[in-house]
């Protein structure tokens, strides 16, 4: 157990704190849902935060009716939801990502934050191969990647939400180069990309699941201070 | 050839009504009512996208052993269709991913299918449907 903890920053993560983040996730994209399908009205097709809603509570119930044992799994089942339920674009994509980490965790019951770093840049390398997107080209990847050079630099979860929601906020002057919004060329310059808007949602419910501590409620050892300042930075980056 | 061993063919659009027309046009125009051709269009409930639970339950329909082609349209048919082929476990063995339009490329997979070619025939017959030009 010490060992453990003396991994990289201390943190181990279960089962239980990755449905919690999902759980935080499906909360956040229905609050936002309808902004989500606002920015996909001008340059997609309007059914952003509607596809995104029904998603992640299908994710929610299905991880509140038989959660899984171990992070991996969670992640596993999640993305696999994901990707039949949510009927645009952002289901294989979203699903894949998680079904990498998740994968990329293998069958550990605990991990620490630097292991789901290097898993979340699998889950993103995947997702980049899958849409044949790269940085710049004005999909969720402009936020995700933002978030995993971050942490793969130590700063941490509540550095990788601000990360994503910059990364989010950076998309408004592009041009699409991928997906619907591609074929409205200079059009789709001046709006925000729904995806990585969503992206950096999933990663601000991450940050404040993390700020909230191992049991889910506040942290009430030495790091509570620390991670309730994290916490915060991520509620004002979203 | 045994006939009762053709590739299968899935037809997915975001659309259910793209995707069942374009299977009965193909079919009309083989000449070959019978063939293992079928749409997975629209959302389970109705609506336009893509649903991967149609998708893998036409799949799972249309196989009989020697594979089943998917020609799809654009966006999250061709993001789904592809997660769920790198999945591993999802699909019928072989299945694969045709890069071909859906209307000229499902014509030419259902002829090539039901004269009981293999899955490759079947797909390069599809793909060669992007080399007919129409001017």
């Amino acid at each position: 157990m010490s060992e453990e903890l003396t991994d990289d920053e201390g943190r181990e993560l279960d089962a239980a704190f990755f449905v919690r983040w999902l759980t935080a996730a499906a909360e956040a994209v229905d609050r936002e849902a309808d902004q989500l399908t606002e920015l996909d009205s001008p340059i997609g097709d309007a059914d952003h935060g509607g596809n995104m809603r029904r998603g992640f509570f299908a994710v929610r119930d299905a991880l509140g009716s038989e959660p899984p044992g171990t992070p991996g799994a969670v992640l596993m089942l999640a993305g696999r939801t994901l990707v039949s339920t949510v009927g645009g674009a952002s289901g294989p994509l979203y699903g894949t990502l998680l079904r990498r980490t998740g994968k990329a965790l293998g069958d550990a019951g605990q991990v620490s934050e630097k292991e789901l770093a290097g898993a979340l840049r699998t889950g993103v390398d995947a997702v980049a191969q899958l849409a044949g997107a790269s940085e710049g080209d004005k999909t969720m990847l402009d936020a995700l990647l933002p978030a995993v050079g971050a942490l793969s630099e130590g700063h941490g979860l509540a550095a990788a939400s601000t990360a994503a929601e910059r990364g989010a906020e950076a998309t408004t002057p592009l041009q699409a180069r991928k997906g619907r919004a591609s074929y409205l060329g200079e059009r789709s310059i001046g709006h925000q990309d729904p995806g990585a808007t969503s992206s950096a949602l999933l990663l601000a419910a991450l940050a404040q699941t993390a700020a909230l501590g191992v049991s889910g409620t506040e942290a009430e050892n030495g790091t509570g201070a620390e991670s309730g300042e994290a916490g915060r930075t991520a509620n004002g980056g979203a | 050839m045994a006939q009762d061993k053709r590739v299968g063919i899935v037809l997915v659009s975001h659309s259910k009504e793209v995707a069942d027309s374009v299977a009965a046009l193909a079919l009309g125009l083989a000449g070959v009512p019978e063939a293992p051709v079928t749409g997975a269009g629209g959302l389970p409930g109705g609506g336009l996208g893509t649903s991967a639970e149609l998708i893998t339950e036409a799949a799972h329909r249309m196989d009989s052993g020697a594979g089943v082609a998917l020609l799809v349209d654009l966006g999250s048919a061709v993001l789904t269709v592809k997660s769920l082929l790198a999945e591993g476990d999802e699909l019928p063995e072989p299945a694969r991913l045709v890069d071909a339009p859906l209307v000229e490329g499902a014509v030419a997979a259902v002829v090539t299918a039901a004269g009981g070619a293999d899955l490759e025939t079947v797909a390069a017959a599809a793909e060669e449907a992007y080399a007919y030009r129409k001017l």
